[in-house]
């Protein structure tokens, strides 16, 4: 009972509501990072250096009035942003912050194909979303929405597979495991697929420089143009809470997940008095820190530049890679 | 309520799709005021485009018929309002066209500084709106960063910072403040190093290349016959800048080139526009360094009354060639007809033709770079 029920839902408990609390905070470092990058302070008001500004603005949205177009098909425009926030948080089940099974909720032997699923069901928020607004820019988002899944999924999902190949499993704690054995982060063994996964990962969740479903100055906020108060929030939680999933999974996949810097070398043992759970976290703030850096420099593409890039340059380089890896797995 | 575009018609057989007509603005964050675009779509694709103007029209030119000659500078200043002292130098030369006035020479090195200025500016927002328009919003805010500069210096000139009412007919209300010429200079070494910085985000991006090259591309008989002017007719080629071809100010005194495109794309607008801040910097150093002595204020006569005649008098403002046509009776204190040949307004005609064909993302980037103020095309 203890094991079965009690300890799975504290841990749940604790998860959500620290990943909901860690978006909050993502925003805040988001607007922070934006402004030193941009020559200004970012947000300064409310509390020492606009610290508090996390906590004041889910306050203000939930305060906010909630608004369905008169036109709007109800069901499905309440339903988007919570089928677009929950597997965000779904995802968090399966990724291990530490070795014990107190870092995790659920260890299953096919870890990675439930990511790359349920991360997939998080755009149907965004396509339905758009579609049950009735009204001609979130329309146009969603399609790109859809179109945009195609492809980059299919690339992204092929190079997973040669990470899969080169580490024999498809279990997330495996997968770190591995990288213990081979004694090397798999970001230098497949430093391809590394960038690849990172570049799809900034595709999946509609960032700069592909975040064309939402493209302010386009669509004017695209799928979410008609959406206010707390559901514009929780898609707005969602695709925060989706950069934090794709940083996790590019620490864990990539970076050794837990596992201090080069696990095998005695002489920095030392390094193990830092718990394995502030290593992870360290690693995904680095790749959070990235995201915001991308957003803060680049333009962004064009829908049909973004297809003619996942189909005509990644696919083929994930198809590559996953051949190459093949090759070297037999003859090695 | 007249009808703008074409309905939308049926274009597909086998799937049963209509065109979309999509209405962009006057609500729009990238339409740069209160432009109202209404786009046929067939998927994202732009069928036809029609711009619907006259949001901010505020009837400036019959207003200006109903002030006296001196009190019109002011309203100048509304047209375009992020290029104020450009409009302000186009109408007083005008009327000191019509009336023969003798300019001190002093007075006009110092209009050139402020047009010159006053170009950096309005291109500093040009292209940080235009970057934010394809998604690169860091851009805005470094080139607001140097634009706050040139703001500082117009308001150390004349107190204001957007409206300025700095020009008189025969020369200018006030001398430059102490000093104000050494801070021009150090501003011009600032800009300088700050354009490096633009390029490097923007230049030789991939993405950037992609969302501008070959994008609204016009040639040059084309850009003509639509009756463009300024960064967009120079881009396809054709050599054409007031400043050049009929001096005004003290223009003829200074060496600058005019950047001249190969292409006619986007990209190509954003590289002569890239290098007017360069000719602006040579043109304002040679012009600071060479300020002669003298009274900034011609011989008027207190009450200005032109004798009757017309005149029109191009100017190149930073969106291109603003021009005053202006009609005096000869007897009343204040025009007898006032027509502006604005260029963003004449620039927007050609929206239509550049955005035919592409998508739904580079009509927003193509607004962007027509450059135009709606305040000037509604007037």
């Amino acid at each position: 009972m203890l094991d079965t029920f009690v300890i799975p839902l504290l841990q749940i408990a604790v998860l959500v509501n620290a990943v909901l609390v860690a978006v909050t905070f993502l925003v805040l470092m988001e607007r922070k990072v934006m402004g030193w990058a941009q020559a200004r302070l970012g947000p300064m008001r409310v509390g020492p250096y606009g610290i508090l500004q996390a906590i004041v603005d889910p306050i203000k949205l939930i305060l906010k009035e909630d608004i369905t177009p008169a036109k709007a098909d109800k069901w499905v425009f309440t339903l988007a942003p919570i089928m677009s926030l929950v597997p965000a948080l779904v995802v968090f089940s399966v990724i291990p912050f530490g070795p014990d099974p107190l870092y995790y909720v659920a260890d299953i032997n096919v870890g990675l194909l439930f990511i790359i699923s349920v991360t997939s069901i998080g755009v149907y928020g965004i396509i339905l979303g758009g579609w049950s607004s009735n009204s001609k820019y979130p329309l146009l988002a969603s399609l790109r929405a859809s179109a945009q899944l195609i492809s980059y999924e299919i690339a992204v999902v092929m190079t997973l597979v040669s990470v899969v190949l080169t580490a024999g499993t498809l279990n997330m704690i495996g997968i770190v495991e591995a990288q213990r054995e081979a004694g090397l982060w798999f970001a230098f063994i497949q430093p391809v697929a590394c960038v690849l996964v990172f570049i799809g990962g900034l595709a999946e969740t509609n960032r700069l420089p592909f975040d064309l479903p939402e493209a302010e100055t386009e669509l004017t906020g695209g799928f979410h143009t008609e959406y206010s108060g707390m559901r514009w929030a929780l898609f707005f939680l969602a695709e925060y809470a989706n950069i934090i999933v794709i940083s996790a999974i590019v620490a864990l996949m990539f970076f050794g997940g837990w596992m201090r810097p080069f696990p095998n070398v005695e002489a920095l043992s030392f390094l193990d008095l830092v718990p394995p759970w502030v290593w992870y976290c360290g690693k995904i703030f680095f790749f959070l820190y990235i995201f915001v850096w991308i957003r803060a420099t680049f333009p962004r593409y064009r829908y049909d530049q973004l297809m003619a890039l996942g189909w005509k340059v990644f696919i083929p380089i994930a198809i590559g890679n996953l051949v190459l890896t093949g090759i070297a797995k037999v003859v090695l | 309520m007249t009808k703008v575009i074409d309905a939308p018609r049926r274009i597909g057989q086998a799937f049963d799709t209509d065109e979309l007509v999509l209405n962009m603005g006057p609500q729009h964050p990238s339409t740069h005021g209160v432009l109202r675009v209404v786009l046929r779509l067939d998927g994202e694709r732009v069928v036809d485009a029609d711009c619907v103007i006259g949001y901010i029209h505020r009837g400036v030119e019959k207003l200006c018929e109903n002030r006296d000659w001196t009190q019109i500078v002011l309203l100048t200043d509304r047209m375009d309002y992020v290029a104020a002292a450009t409009s302000n130098l186009g109408y007083v030369e005008a009327v000191e066209k019509l009336m023969q006035v003798e300019v001190p020479r002093r007075a006009r090195y110092i209009r050139t500084i402020l047009a010159e200025l006053q170009r950096i500016a309005s291109h500093c927002l040009w292209l940080g709106t235009h970057a934010m328009d394809i998604g690169a919003m860091t851009v805005l805010l470094y080139s607001f960063r140097e634009r706050e500069f040139v703001l500082d210096l117009f308001e150390e000139y004349c107190g204001a910072r957007l409206t300025y009412n700095s020009m008189r007919v025969g020369g200018l209300p006030l001398d430059i403040p102490t000093g104000w010429d050494k801070r021009v200079l150090a501003f011009c070494d600032v800009m300088e190093t700050k354009l490096d910085e633009y390029e490097e985000l923007l230049t030789n991006n991939r993405i950037w290349l992609g969302r501008t090259r070959d994008i609204g591309v016009i040639s040059g008989e084309d850009a003509t016959a639509l009756g463009l002017c300024g960064p967009p007719l120079r881009g396809s080629g054709v050599s054409r800048d007031v400043r050049k071809d009929e001096p005004n100010a003290a223009y003829e005194e200074f060496e600058f080139d005019i950047p001249l495109g190969t292409r006619g794309d986007t990209y190509d607008r954003y590289l002569i526009r890239l290098e007017e801040f360069k000719q602006s910097i040579r043109i304002l150093r040679q012009a600071v360094e060479g300020l002669p002595e003298g009274p900034v204020m011609g011989k008027v006569p207190r009450l200005i009354k032109p004798p009757a005649g017309e005149t029109y008098h191009p100017v190149e403002s930073p969106k291109g060639e603003l021009g005053y046509f202006i009609v005096s009776d000869g007897r009343s204190t204040n025009p007898y007809r006032f027509r502006v040949r604005p260029p963003s307004f004449c620039n927007l005609q050609a929206l239509n033709r550049l955005c035919k064909g592409h998508l739904v993302a580079d009509v927003v980037a193509l607004i962007g770079t027509i450059d135009i103020v709606l305040g000037e095309v509604d007037r």
